[in-house]
C-alpha cells in the first residue's frame, strides 16, 4: 500500500487531540504546503462547498496567520500566532476561531517527520478545557456541536426501531 | 472508526439515567467507588456493576490501586458515539486527500524542472 492516508487520531488526554498522517512527499513540499498561503489555499478549503479565499501565514517567530472560510454569506474564520517555527521540522502556534461563543485559544505543535516513504505530519492541539476541546473540534467542522446531538439522536432513534 | 458492535455497548451503556448520571460525574474528575455510590443512594455492589457495564463499554477506566480504584471518563468512545470525532475524522481526511493531490503536482513539478 502507498504511503498516506487514513488519518490516525488518538486522545492522549482530555484537552488533546493528536493526529498523525502520512504523505508520500519530502519533507520541504510537505512544509511548504503548510507554510506558503497559496499553496495552502490549495488544500485548506474547509468543508465541501466552501472556499477560503482570505489566507495569510507570516511564517516567523511572533508572525500571524488567518484563514477565512465562506459559503455564500456564511463565514468561518480562525486566528493564529506563530510562537516558534523551524524550516521545515516544526510549527509552534496558537489559535482562536472567530466565534465568539467558542472563547478559547487551543495550542498547536505541528511536526513535520522524515520517513523512508515520505513524510508523517503529527499534529497536537491541546484545549484549556475537554469541554473546550469538544466544543472547537466541532466548530472545524462548521456545523457547532448542535450536530453531535442531533447525530446522536438520530443514531438512538435508529436503534429503537 | 467504531464498529456497530462498539456503538452498541456505548449506546446499551448510555440508556441508563443512573449511569449517565455516573458519567457526568466523572467528567468533572476521577472518583473512586465509594464517592460514586453516595449521591445515588445505592448500595456499593450496585453501582459497581453499572461501573462494570461502562467498563466493559469502554467509557471509563479503572485505576490500578487495589485499595481505591479511581474510575476514570475516557473521552474517545463517547466522543465517536456523539459524532463529532467521526465528523472531525471525515473533515480531516478530506483536507489531506486534496493535500496528497497537490503534493502529487508539485513532485512532478520538481522533477521537470
Amino acid at each position: 500500500m502507498a504511503f498516506g492516508g487514513p488519518l490516525r487520531i488518538s486522545m492522549p488526554s482530555d484537552t488533546e487531540i493528536l493526529t498523525e498522517r502520512d504523505f508520500s512527499a519530502p519533507r520541504d513540499l510537505v512544509f511548504a504546503c503548510y507554510t506558503q498561503p497559496p499553496l495552502i489555499k490549495r488544500w485548506l478549503t474547509g468543508p465541501p462547498g466552501w472556499t477560503m479565499p482570505v489566507c495569510v501565514f507570516e511564517a516567523r517567530p511572533g508572525g500571524r496567520y488567518r484563514y477565512e472560510w465562506h459559503k455564500g454569506e456564511e463565514r468561518l474564520a480562525m486566528s493564529g500566532v506563530i510562537h516558534a517555527i523551524a524550516v521545515p521540522e516544526h510549527i509552534l502556534s496558537e489559535e482562536a476561531f472567530d466565534q465568539a461563543e467558542t472563547g478559547g485559544t487551543s495550542k498547536s505543535a505541528v511536526d513535520f517527520e522524515v520517513k523512508p516513504e515520505g513524510t508523517t505530519v503529527v499534529n497536537r492541539l491541546t484545549y484549556a478545557s475537554k469541554a473546550l476541546r469538544d466544543q472547537i473540534a466541532a466548530t472545524g467542522m462548521a456545523e457547532g456541536m448542535e450536530m453531535s446531538f442531533s447525530h446522536l439522536d438520530a443514531l438512538l432513534m435508529e436503534g429503537g426501531r | 472508526m467504531p464498529t456497530p458492535a462498539d456503538l452498541d455497548a456505548t449506546f446499551q451503556a448510555l440508556s441508563d439515567p443512573t449511569r449517565r448520571a455516573i458519567l457526568a460525574r466523572l467528567a468533572q474528575g476521577e472518583a473512586s467507588v465509594n464517592e460514586l455510590a453516595e449521591p445515588f443512594a445505592m448500595s456499593q455492589p450496585a453501582i459497581s456493576k453499572h461501573l462494570k457495564v461502562l467498563e466493559n463499554a469502554g467509557l471509563i477506566s479503572r485505576g490500578r490501586d487495589a485499595q481505591r480504584r479511581p474510575c476514570k471518563l475516557e473521552a474517545q468512545p463517547l466522543a465517536e458515539a456523539t459524532g463529532w470525532l467521526i465528523e472531525y475524522r471525515k473533515y480531516w481526511e478530506a483536507q489531506f486527500e486534496r493535500l496528497d493531490d497537490l503534493l502529487e503536482e508539485l513532485k512532478r513539478l520538481e522533477t521537470r524542472a
